[in-house]
């Protein structure tokens, strides 16, 4: 709960980053081309970077513009550049496989953000603080940890994977840092840190998937069953 | 204590850095095998000083409680057995020996994340942890860089990182939930989220445990999120397979039983008990499907593992002290067995080069005594007497009786039955079937490394079905005192 007073122009400044990274989880369920993806999570991280500069100068949280910094470091610029060569080295350009027509999974993806925002109304009603912005934060937390989900599920690239769980993982970035400002610098710093290491495994994991498995698809991985 | 503590993580981080300092093969076996050794002796005189209230050291970091302590006292016998069997084990890999130093790093430094984990004092950084093991067992899994092994640690890496994620978003909110308590900014604690859970919104509490059931329930291998655990338990060589199984399962249920305590101080324990029984008896039912039709020998013993998480959950789901303490002793019986269990299965998959149990014919005529052995840890593991597993099932049906939950016992004893039923039926057609065909008998010599471990798991099985030693029950009453 944020404790600190938000006055109009933060609330305003808030909704709006909180909304572009939404609309930028949309930008990547409605594309199929990885080049896209890439680009528009490296967006997402800059505007939770800004997301939490905010957060930092509205709420007088000093440690938080570490977090903007590392975030837009890490997440807006490592993060992206080790995809891209992953992707470069492993000549793929764009998911060929996916369960559904992009525009499909747009309806599919609407219809979670309305779950997620049920969620959040409901728990919104109950917990003590009657501010708005707490909705909202739970609403996009929600809906792109289920964005994240659905393109996980309905992609069958292993890169497609990773780009998923990235995106759940920025939600919970989005979500922690209006909802909980004051959580300790350490652990955010580790968790930052536990992604790089997490999106480094699953570089050296798909190279050896390219190499003995012949395939990075879950199509081609059929091997294991029963 | 906290100097125990040290020793214990300092063993296997020597270990590593002379490993990879010395790079050679012999060496790195014994350093290793000379880590377990020194931890399992560090975590028995843990146990053995065991306060009666969990005690935190370290500047609030680390957190010493009984539960704790018994897991780590899981995780070290594990690592022991298995670092002996992987001298004799990795030796016959002869295509990876100019790799086996990185093994055996791998090795330790999975077992030192192991050994961590249960003292984490802050749930976030317990959250770390368990994600460290997941990495570094990833690695465990794709070690023999085959199409099978990379696919299993892919698998494994991607669900269990996508569990764990929803985990981590349940301790945000359970964090959240204490910020109306304690204000913006607070240490996180095990026992703090118990503070606060009486005063947190009671949906917002549910929500949180439910997300951290299914996040660490992944991890444990909880149906319906098991789908990575035969994958990756029958593809890793057979004492990573022995350490997934027995050491780290175990880890990851300490957090799902932490945090039910969590739900239990905020009043809404009832829920999260029959969450957690519905979960168990869930993994049963898978477990006995796919035991009665499998025909690989590791994905059977991985399957079992699926079972006795079940078991242990419903231990835990049941709750009380019988549960509590039924289910404790589970998590020794099962690390000891599924250790013996594995092994056995490595020795005769490599015996009769396939993990098809079809082709492994008349064990008992080619290997009189280890064939014997996991016959009876055969036996041990389905739970019939007079093995410690069955002490365990037993005290947790009991358990059961007593609480809401009685659908769930009945469901465990039949399913139980099942299993017996089922994984027997492969056993008897391993023990008597047709004998190999000509040419395909079994030669391999098994060295002394890959059956010391076997006596030394079913001994002490043997003995804890005997005997329940009151030791044991003391510290258990201890625990459950703790965690209700």
């Amino acid at each position: 709960m944020p404790t600190f007073v938000i006055g109009p122009l933060a609330a305003s400044l808030f909704t709006v980053l909180a909304i572009v990274s939404l609309f930028l989880s949309f930008v990547m369920l409605g594309s199929h081309w990885l080049k896209n993806h890439i680009y528009a999570f490296a967006l997402e991280s800059w505007t939770i970077a800004a997301l939490s500069a905010a957060v930092a100068y509205f709420g007088h949280y000093q440690e938080l513009y570490i977090i903007a910094i590392l975030t837009a470091l890490f997440r807006g610029s490592l993060l992206p550049y080790l995809l891209l060569r992953l992707m470069a080295r492993l000549g793929l350009e764009r998911e060929f496989t996916a369960l559904l027509r992009p525009s499909s999974s747009l309806v599919l993806g609407t219809a979670l953000v309305i779950v997620a925002y049920l969620v959040a109304r409901h728990l919104g009603a109950r917990v003590p603080s009657d501010d708005r912005i707490v909705i909202l934060a739970l609403t996009c937390m929600l809906s792109l940890k289920l964005i994240g989900f659905l393109m996980m599920i309905l992609r069958s690239e292993a890169i497609s994977h990773i780009l998923g769980l990235l995106v759940i993982e920025n939600g919970i970035f989005l979500g922690s840092q209006i909802l909980v400002p004051g959580m300790p610098l350490l652990l955010e710093l580790v968790i930052l840190f536990d992604l790089l290491i997490i999106v480094l495994t699953f570089g050296i994991l798909m190279r050896y998937l390219q190499l003995h498995a012949g395939t990075t698809s879950s199509r081609g991985l059929q091997r294991l069953v029963g | 204590m906290a100097d125990l503590i040290l020793g214990l993580w300092l063993a296997p981080t020597l270990a590593i850095i002379l490993i990879l300092a010395i790079r050679r093969a012999r060496a790195a076996e014994f350093l290793n095998l000379a880590a377990a050794i020194v931890t399992l002796c560090a975590s028995a005189a843990l146990l053995a000083r065991a306060p009666a209230r969990p005690v935190i050291l370290g500047d609030g970091f680390l957190l010493s409680s009984p539960l704790g302590l018994w897991v780590v006292l899981c995780v070290a016998l594990v690592y022991a057995l298995a670092s002996i069997y992987a001298i004799g084990y990795m030796r016959l890999l002869t295509e990876e020996a100019s790799r086996l130093p990185r093994f055996y790093a791998l090795f330790a430094g999975f077992a030192l994340t192991m050994l961590v984990a249960p003292f984490m004092n802050n749930p976030g950084i317990y959250w770390i942890v368990i994600d460290l093991t997941t990495i570094v067992s990833a690695f465990l899994v794709g070690f023999e860089r085959e199409a099978e092994s990379a696919e299993a640690a892919w698998k494994y890496i991607i669900i269990v990182s996508a569990g764990l994620s929803l985990a981590l978003l349940g301790i945000i909110l359970f964090y959240w939930a204490g910020t109306f308590s304690f204000g913006p900014v607070y240490a996180m604690t095990w026992h703090r989220l118990r503070l606060m859970a009486p005063h947190a919104p009671h949906s917002l509490l549910l929500l949180a445990f439910l997300l951290t059931l299914i996040g660490f329930g992944t991890k444990v291998g909880l149906a319906p999120m098991h789908t990575w655990l035969p994958d990756a338990h029958s593809e890793g060589p057979a004492p990573v397979s022995a350490l997934l199984s027995g050491a780290l399962l175990n880890t990851a249920m300490l957090g799902v039983v932490r945090f039910l305590t969590v739900l239990d101080a905020g009043g809404l324990g009832g829920a999260g008990h029959d969450a957690l029984c519905v979960l168990g008896a869930l993994s049963l039912t898978v477990a006995a499907l796919f035991i009665v039709r499998q025909t690989g020998a590791k994905r059977l013993m991985a399957y079992s593992s699926i079972e006795h998480m079940g078991v242990i959950a419903l231990g835990f789901g049941f709750g009380g002290v019988l549960g509590i303490a039924g289910a404790m002793y589970q998590m020794l019986n099962h690390a000891l067995n599924k250790s013996l269990m594995f092994f056995g299965a490595g020795n005769m998959m490599r015996a009769y080069k396939s993990k098809d149990m079809r082709v492994m014919r008349r064990i008992l005529r080619f290997y009189p005594v280890t064939g014997t052995i996991w016959l009876l840890g055969a036996i041990a593991i389905t739970g019939a007497p007079p093995f410690g597993p069955f002490q365990g099932e037993i005290a947790i049906l009991r358990a059961g009786m007593g609480g809401p939950n009685t659908w769930a016992v009945a469901v465990m004893a039949l399913l139980l039955i099942v299993i017996f039923i089922g994984f027997l039926a492969h056993f008897r057609r391993m023990v008597a079937g047709p004998m190999p065909a000509a040419g395909h008998e079994p030669g391999l010599a098994l060295s002394v490394w890959m059956t010391a471990p076997l006596w030394l798991a079913i001994i002490p099985l043997t003995i804890l079905g005997l005997w329940w030693p009151p030791l044991l029950w003391r510290l258990f009453v201890r625990a459950a005192q703790v965690l209700r």
